[in-house]
């Protein structure tokens, strides 16, 4: 009996061994990889080795992202990923944003506007070609831009595009845009992954199947794993463009994310979500973990609606004095810009007025008090399924605790979210990036989600749209910034940082993020 | 004390020992964190934020300062109310329905067998990740979740054992001398089958703090800042690198709770009767 | 013998249909618009009302039941909302991943814990039966997804001899694929191995007090004739059953494990179509998965009425 029960163990053993042997291939051994990645020693023994050949310059690339686009057509879906997959990359726009948040000249090589700001006439580049081949004219620019102002358009970002009355073809390289009203955005909207230039033939599939101008075309996506372009052959300017290959792989987990970095599975992470976590890639020489800019106000979305304690201003001031933003941007490990108001401290016309209501928890105390609500009261604090409001929701329980405010915590995914929160309004407070360019309109607008009402700020941003002369179109934003700041509609955190971590020989990448963007046009390896 | 005697059996028996000694610490734990926890549970100290095991953070902080050990504390509280909740209805519901299937046979027993083959179809991850979602995420509602795993489990169980019941001669004369089934069932069958009930009661209590641990670990249970096991294990799998411990502490807590539990219920069947057939469903 | 398998099958297509019922009630309640979802922060009431009609949202539940099931029974899994492609497709792609973990756990676990169980009734009252008990309680009460954390930490993190996660695809990287499969199959595969070895022990000791072992044991068969020749043949019957289940738990239960692992599997699949309302593909899945599972009963019934005549009789 003992010599069968040993038998049986040695057999365990022996095939746990054999199993881990064979299972176990090289590349996933960490030291190759390291010694092979960072700089090779030629000195160590130059005479022994025969010299290798000349490499050619490496023209494929990796890239990670954490969320996976549904669908490669941005006039079906409003993920964010969706733009950053294909804009400047497969579809091209009238105007295009560059890395700096600049509008230059896209598929329209120039334009003029005139002088009441009711009439842009588009002049386009000639020979352009889409992917399969067919010709770029002024019709494609009519469909696509009719689409996104249709009355039956299904397209999410509908709202931008507002105020275009008609779009005319005037021949096949000029295109007219007639305005409802001056649109002082529209020239930044028409730039966006949103009003992409489709070919009429091959838009009804361009979810799966994406066609558009740019330099790289749609190869395969393998769900739930990764999406493959390829540089196009029908690319006007074929010799700016470096790269051959490029690979997007969806990696949601910042552990995975780190680890398919660590293995050279990935080569950049344009977007990083943990900032937690990029003390480990900092100490490795391989990476360069650069920080730069969003438009993405992380706000304690507030509402302001009746019947709430916020309706009251002392309890919005308290609030605003009782966010200590060292706290919470040392919650985000650092990667974060205090903010005083809803604007990107990236933009010109920026303000800073994190001074408006200073921490002060006395202070804060006392206009508690002086609203009635010595005691505090309780709230709710909705919360969307993102790492960044998880980090500031437990931060913000423990700082509104202090000045007597009770917040409970309920974490939804973003269909709860959006429906609950947004749509209908059934919220006290909700921590939220708001990440798209020029989004302090929200603030004017009629059942937005804050229930914020202001006939001040609506009459300055109506001006403000209006003006043409860009100073004084300055002069107006800052205003508009101080009016919510001392209104402390919300409660205005951080700036989110975009934290993007390359391999340190690819060259060209976007350091901001002005728009939703991973534009590879200009990317190369060393 | 007499030899033989179910207390004299428990006293010499090994596992009910052991399970009864965890269930215990368990169970002390969760009282002590209603009056009294080392640190406080939720306030945030970012400039002690992830160390390891101290003389001050017993079982260390973690990724906002907070204290491990008093977390782990607050979680038994949480790990008991879940189980306890989820049981209780479970068993409300299983042992009425189990007992009414014995006792009406023919299309009651019918109904109920496929009511509870209908729960056991679906992957039971699955379904409470659904009846939370449409709920919404709370501890709550994954309480609900759980314990509608718990109704098919008590029903069979009940089913099973009160069918034995109805052939045997104490009950057939009961009926012979004009008692009611509603009457049988109390007199005669309930009194009968507490003993599997409360074995049963037991492992499913150990199942009930898995379940929820599963459940928290994917962000379904206990809304932060309180604690809960999984949700600690949850956090913990992004700043493991930085501070191990944090991975290590919360898992054990959910382990030993659900060790000393199976412990106690194989050890109370072994002493109330060792043919007992108790239902495992993981 | 026909009688009892007809019962049984109609027993299945009845908690089916129910099952069907069930699913597509769920997800009527289920809070969220799907239109919404795809639109964004910006959506404007005028588009999404134009999006509802569009995914057919706007028709009565009833119109909406039964062309899915029209759908279903021809086969036809129809399309995601928001992927825009065929759900069998993405189906298959999951089933890459699924299939292999679950075969590859369950493999695990047999080869674990059935040894196990053997040597614990072989060895019954001794240290071996004891060793094996206590492996099998402390296996229970751990819970997998903690294995897992526990594997990654010192076997990705510290010792760097597997990844921590993902999975690169079996026709890219084939012993990549295998070695990413390696600690999800441990972390799924160890509690099963303590469940299997419990039960496989008892059900050899059960059958070793019967009659005919020990009628065998006197007529002098050797041991392990009578153990293997005898005993395990006669307990495989409780063994077969918790196999098939353990199958049927894995194919859509290993939800918790994927998310440990990142692994893009079904479990990801259904946990993501439920976060973007995806409703055709979690209506899909679901009652994939149904179905799977009452398959596996109804063949372990069959199993229980072909070897051993008594739950015809009982039923």
């Amino acid at each position: 009996m003992k010599r069968w029960i040993g038998i049986l163990l040695v057999a365990a053993v022996a095939v746990v061994i054999a199993v881990y042997y064979v299972t176990r291939p090289e590349k996933a051994m960490e030291t190759p990889q390291t010694a092979q990645t960072t700089a090779p020693a030629p000195a160590a023994a130059p005479a022994a080795t025969p010299t290798p050949p000349a490499k050619p310059a490496k023209d494929s690339v990796v890239i990670g992202l954490s969320l996976e686009p549904p669908v490669l057509d941005s006039s079906l879906n409003a993920a964010a990923a969706i733009r950053e997959i294909t804009y400047q990359n497969i579809y091209e726009s009238l105007t295009r944003i560059d890395r700096n948040g600049n509008i230059v000249p896209g598929l329209a090589e120039s334009w003029t506007v005139s002088p009441d700001g009711k009439e842009y006439v588009f002049k386009l580049r000639t020979g352009v070609k889409y992917h399969d081949g067919e010709d770029f004219d002024a019709s494609d620019v009519k469909f696509s831009i009719e689409r996104l102002i249709a009355p039956d358009s299904k397209v999410p970002a509908k709202n931008l595009y507002r105020s275009i009355d008609t779009v005319e073809v005037v021949d096949p390289a000029t295109v007219k845009i007639t305005m409802k009203n001056p649109d002082a955005f529209i020239l930044f909207n028409l730039g966006i992954a949103d009003a992409a230039l489709v070919d009429p033939k091959s838009s009804p599939t361009n979810g799966t199947n994406p066609i558009g101008t740019g330099p790289f075309k749609f190869v395969e996506r393998k769900e739930g794993e990764s999406i493959t372009l390829t540089k196009a052959d029908t690319y006007r300017n074929p010799d700016a463009i470096k790269l051959k290959n490029v690979t997007f792989k969806f990696v949601k987990d910042p552990s995975a994310q780190i680890n398919a970095l660590l293995a050279g599975d990935v080569d950049t992470f344009p977007g990083f979500q943990a900032p937690e976590l990029v003390g480990r890639l900092k100490a490795d020489d391989r990476f360069a973990v650069v920080v730069g800019s969003t438009q993405g106000e992380t706000i304690l979305a507030t509402n302001n609606g009746e019947g709430k304690p916020m309706a009251k201003l002392e309890v919005r001031q308290a609030i605003a004095h009782a966010i200590n933003r060292d706290e919470l941007i040392a919650a985000e490990s650092g990667f974060a810009l205090p903010i005083g108001t809803h604007f990107s401290p990236a933009d010109p016309a920026y303000v800073d007025l994190t001074g408006t209501y200073p921490f002060n928890l006395d202070k804060a105390k006392e206009l508690m008090k002086a609203a009635g609500y010595e005691n505090g009261f309780e709230a709710t604090l909705k919360l969307p399924p993102v790492g960044y409001a998880k980090r500031a929701g437990e931060v913000m329980v423990s700082q509104l605790g202090k000045i007597g405010i009770k917040l409970s915590i309920v974490q939804l995914e973003w269909p709860q979210w959006l429906s609950e929160v947004f749509k209908e309004r059934n919220y006290d407070f909700t921590i939220v990036a708001h990440t798209e360019a020029n989004d302090i309109d929200r603030y004017a607008r009629d059942g937005y989600y804050w229930n914020y009402v202001s006939e001040e700020f609506r009459n300055v941003y109506k001006e403000m749209v209006a003006t043409v002369d860009p100073a004084k179109r300055t002069e107006l934003l800052k205003q508009l910034q101080t009016i919510i700041a001392k209104d402390a509609v919300n409660g205005y955190l951080f700036q989110l940082a975009k934290i993007g971590v390359w391999n340190k020989n690819l060259v060209g990448m976007w350091e901001n993020s002005p728009t939703p963007s991973i534009d590879l046009s200009e990317v190369y390896w060393k | 004390m007499t030899p033989g005697s179910p207390l004299h059996r428990a006293l010499r028996h090994r596992s009910f020992l052991i399970g009864g000694a965890l269930s215990l610490l368990l169970i002390v734990t969760a009282l002590v964190s209603l009056v009294w926890t080392p640190w406080p549970v939720t306030e945030i100290a970012m400039a002690r934020k992830l160390q390891g095991p101290s003389a001050a953070h017993w079982l260390g902080t973690d990724h906002l300062g907070r204290d491990v050990l008093s977390r782990i504390m607050w979680g038994a509280r949480n790990s008991i109310a879940v189980g306890l909740v989820a049981v209780t209805l479970g068993m409300a519901a299983g042992v009425a329905l189990g007992l009414w299937a014995a006792a009406r046979r023919g299309w009651a027993d019918e109904l109920i067998s496929r009511m509870s083959d209908l729960v056991f179809a679906f992957p039971a991850v699955l379904t409470a990740i659904l009846i939370t979602t449409v709920f919404g995420p709370s501890a709550t509602n994954a309480i609900i979740a759980i314990g509608i795993f718990n109704i098919p489990v008590f029903a069979r169980v009940t089913r099973g054992a009160a069918l034995s019941l109805w052939g045997r001669e104490f009950i057939r004369a009961g009926l012979a001398i004009g008692k009611g089934p509603l009457r049988i069932t109390f007199d005669h069958v309930l009194p009968n089958i507490t003993s599997i009930l409360i074995v049963q009661a037991t492992i499913q209590f150990a199942v009930a703090i898995l379940a929820e641990a599963g459940l928290s670990y994917l962000g379904l249970g206990m809304q932060p800042p309180l604690p809960s096991w999984g949700r600690m294990l949850n956090d913990a799998q992004t700043y493991m690198y930085d501070q191990p411990s944090l991975a290590i502490f919360p898992g054990l807590a959910i382990a030993l709770s659900v060790l000393g539990l199976n412990l106690l219920g194989d050890g109370l069947r072994d002493i109330l009767d060792p043919r007992l057939k108790v239902l495992r469903v993981g | 013998m026909l009688e009892f398998m007809l019962r049984r099958l109609f027993a299945a297509l009845f908690t089916l249909v129910a099952a069907s019922l069930v699913v597509f009630a769920v997800l009527e309640v289920l809070p969220g618009d799907p239109a919404l979802v795809m639109l964004g922060m910006e959506a404007q009431p005028d588009t999404l009302a134009a999006l509802r009609k569009e995914l057919g949202l706007d028709q009565p539940l009833w119109v909406r039941y039964f062309a899915w099931i029209g759908d279903m029974a021809t086969f036809d899994l129809g399309r995601s909302h928001a992927y825009k492609t065929d759900v069998a497709t993405m189906l298959l792609n999951r089933l890459d991943v699924t299939l292999p973990l679950a075969v590859l756990a369950v493999s695990f676990a047999v080869c674990l814990g059935l040894p196990l169980g053997i040597m614990a009734a072989a060895n019954h009252g001794k240290a071996g039966d004891y060793g094996v008990m206590m492996f099998s309680q402390a296996g229970i009460a751990v819970p997998n997804f903690w294995i897992g954390l526990l594997l990654v930490l010192v076997l990705s993190l510290g010792l760097r001899w597997f990844p921590a996660g993902g999975f690169p695809g079996w026709d890219k990287d084939f012993w990549g694929s295998l070695h990413a499969l390696v600690l999800p199959v441990i972390a799924l595969g160890l509690p099963e191995a303590a469940i299997l070895a419990r039960i496989a022990r008892s059900a050899m000791l059960d059958t070793m007090r019967e009659d005919y072992v020990r009628t065998a044991r006197a007529k002098g068969v050797p041991e392990r004739g009578v153990l293997f020749g005898h005993v395990l043949r006669n307990a495989l019957i409780p063994i077969i059953t918790i196999v098939g289940l353990f199958f049927a738990f894995q194919v859509g239960g290993a939800i918790i494990i994927e998310s440990v692992f990142y692994l893009p599997g079904l479990g990801q699949l259904i946990y993501q179509s439920i976060n973007n309302r995806d409703l055709v593909v979690i209506k899909d899945v679901v009652i994939l998965l149904t179905v799977m599972v009452l398959a596996i009963n109804l063949a372990i019934d069959m199993v229980y009425a072909l070897i051993d005549p008594r739950p015809k009789i009982k039923a």
